[in-house]
């Protein structure tokens, strides 16, 4: 029964790996895997010395670093706030509008965030009733890329959210009422409390999204960018795309690749371990 | 109940602002796309639509029934998310049937387990599969949305362990009433995980709906492509003028696009979505803490 399965992934999960060896290759679609000439790691130094590399890496460590930051610190904030709700139907109202992004595709979404930033929409209308000139947003190296980083909060910070918010429902009640009885309100008893208790959860989620650090957000930017702002957004997927599928460079861009999922797999391993270690999670 | 403190109160009060502003932050863009799918051109171009249709007008939604762009896309993303649902649910379910068992019952079972677990951490990125799609002669065809991702190893695993709570007292008395293991999957397994079904069903079905880079990358045919890859298209080229041109340039073009057209079409391809919204939710949510908040 469990041979279908294996052969799908045998042709398309260790296929594409075992395709990595094009990496080393000069790469020939024709030729295919087992008949273009080894180059050793010609195609590395080649990638390594384009001009754009060490921006295009730049980039991505940094959108992918204050992504990584703001979906702990937002969602966190979100669910203490949250938690103070007594309103059961407004808590859960509020839940659903948070997370409704969470399930749209970036075409959507990305349909509308560049209506809503382009030169005639909602917010440079704002601006201008303000008095202030508009703003080209989408052609602004150093706008666009906080666009990025903020729209990819906004779609995501539901899910974080959810899971933190399940594990304050966990926290035992009677902790609170040992809290109040030693004179806590209710801001002690968030410090003592509410944090302490969710702090394996909080720990876990980011020792969980630090493998994600050269995941920028490829669909999205891929979506949403332009030449004009390449300088700020290009990240090391859409170059690979670019690279590979456009200028069909296939060593070279099979080469970044390699070395983007080189560097995942080595932080995803240190991390499942640490959490697996401190926090005894597995995934099966 | 005691009596609240002036600060307490403050707080509530501050605390139901912050909230129903970020609530609004999560349904406000999509008013505005409604709106504008429901203005006039001319309005919509001016910028003068803010959340209320300026010049009420279903001239979008009158030209969007007789885009033929459209619809075939949109016929291609309802085949799509059919078969895809149909392939990725059945490779689950028999995958993670003998996954569940213990050792004894299904030799080399963790040997298994590993090699479908490494594809979780290690692939070949977007340059060897594109590769071996091409190789395995799926290029421009629906298959090639289909078959690369047929099992999701995720859902595998939400679904073996969910099948591992199963009491095994169930699956002994069908195995002496002579029952074979296709029969134990799909007459007790089955109806027994309905919720887990149900939660990765729904997955799937969305992640299919959703997807579009796949089609920009597999597909040449552009009559191929389902209706998020057709999306794509609209908006990259929106994005390719963009930048190509003058500000003077660029209002006349705007002038020229059907902007409200544009927004109608995005607004479809997220209505589905929207419609089954309260559904997801409440199967995600319980998916999410079945799956990350377990001991």
């Amino acid at each position: 029964m469990v041979w279908p399965g294996v052969i799908f992934t045998l042709i398309y999960a260790y296929g594409p790996m075992a395709g990595l060896v094009m990496a080393f290759q000069e790469f020939e679609p024709l030729s295919g895997f087992f008949k273009s000439k080894f180059i050793g790691w010609d195609n590395f130094s080649y990638v390594f010395h384009l001009p754009d590399f060490g921006q295009v890496l730049w980039n991505t460590v940094v959108i992918a670093v204050f992504k990584m930051v703001l979906f702990l610190l937002v969602p966190l904030i979100l669910a203490l706030l949250l938690n103070e709700v007594t309103k059961k139907w407004f808590s859960r109202f509020v839940q659903s509008a948070i997370f409704l992004p969470f399930f749209l595709s970036w075409t959507v979404l990305g349909g509308v965030i560049i209506e809503i930033f382009s030169l005639k929409g909602p917010v440079n209308g704002v601006l201008s009733s303000m008095g202030l000139e508009p703003i080209m947003f989408m052609l602004n190296n150093g706008w666009f890329r906080s666009i990025i980083i903020g729209t990819d909060v906004w779609k995501g910070m539901g899910y974080n959210m959810i899971i933190m918010l399940a594990a304050i429902t966990g926290i035992n009640a009677t902790l609170y009422e040992a809290a109040e009885v030693d004179g806590a309100g209710r801001w002690k008893q968030m410090l003592h409390v509410t944090l302490p208790g969710i702090a394996p959860i909080v720990i876990l989620l980011s020792v969980l999204g630090l493998g994600g650090i050269l995941n920028a957000g490829f669909e999205q930017i891929l979506i949403m960018y332009n030449p004009t702002v390449y300088e700020g957004a290009d990240v090391i997927d859409t170059f690979v795309y670019r690279l590979g599928i456009f200028s069909q460079q296939f060593g070279p861009a099979a080469a970044i690749g390699l070395f983007k999922s080189g560097i995942s797999l080595a932080l995803v391993s240190v991390t499942y371990y640490a959490a697996y270690k401190y926090n005894n999670y597995r995934i099966f | 109940m005691r009596k609240l403190t002036l600060g307490r109160r403050l707080f509530i009060g501050f605390n139901a602002c912050l909230l129903t502003a970020i609530t609004l932050l999560g349904i406000v863009p999509f008013i505005h796309l409604l709106a504008i799918s429901l203005s006039s051109n001319t309005a919509a171009m001016a910028g003068e639509v803010k959340l209320w249709p300026i010049g009420f007008s279903t001239d979008a939604y009158q030209f969007l029934a007789e885009k033929v762009e459209f619809f075939r896309s949109l016929r291609v993303s309802v085949e799509r998310v059919a078969l895809g649902t149909l392939v990725n649910m059945f490779l689950v379910f028999i995958t993670a049937y003998p996954l569940s068992k213990s050792n004894s019952q299904f030799k080399h079972r963790t040997l298994y387990v590993w090699f479908f677990a490494v594809t979780i951490f290690f692939g070949g990125g977007l340059i060897p599969t594109y590769i071996i799609v091409k190789a395995t002669g799926l290029i421009d065809s629906i298959w090639s949305l289909i078959l690369p991702g047929a099992l999701s190893v995720w859902n595998v695993i939400l679904m073996l362990n969910f099948f591992r709570t199963i009491p095994k007292e169930l699956e002994e008395a069908a195995t002496i009433d002579g029952a074979g293991h296709w029969k134990i999957l799909t007459r007790i397994y089955l109806p027994v995980s309905l919720p887990s079904i149900a939660t990765i069903g729904l997955f799937t079905i969305v992640g299919h709906w959703n997807a579009w880079f796949d089609g920009i990358l597999y597909l040449n045919s552009p009559e191929k492509y389902p209706l998020q890859t057709y999306l794509s298209t609209l908006i990259m080229s929106m994005n390719a003028m963009l930048t190509s041109i003058s500000t003077e340039q660029l209002e006349m073009l705007d002038n020229l696009s059907e902007k409200t057209l544009r927004n109608a079409q995005i607004f479809m391809g997220a209505l589905p979505i929207m419609v089954v919204y309260p559904f997801l939710q409440k199967y995600f949510v319980k998916g999410m803490t079945v799956g990350s908040v377990k001991e």
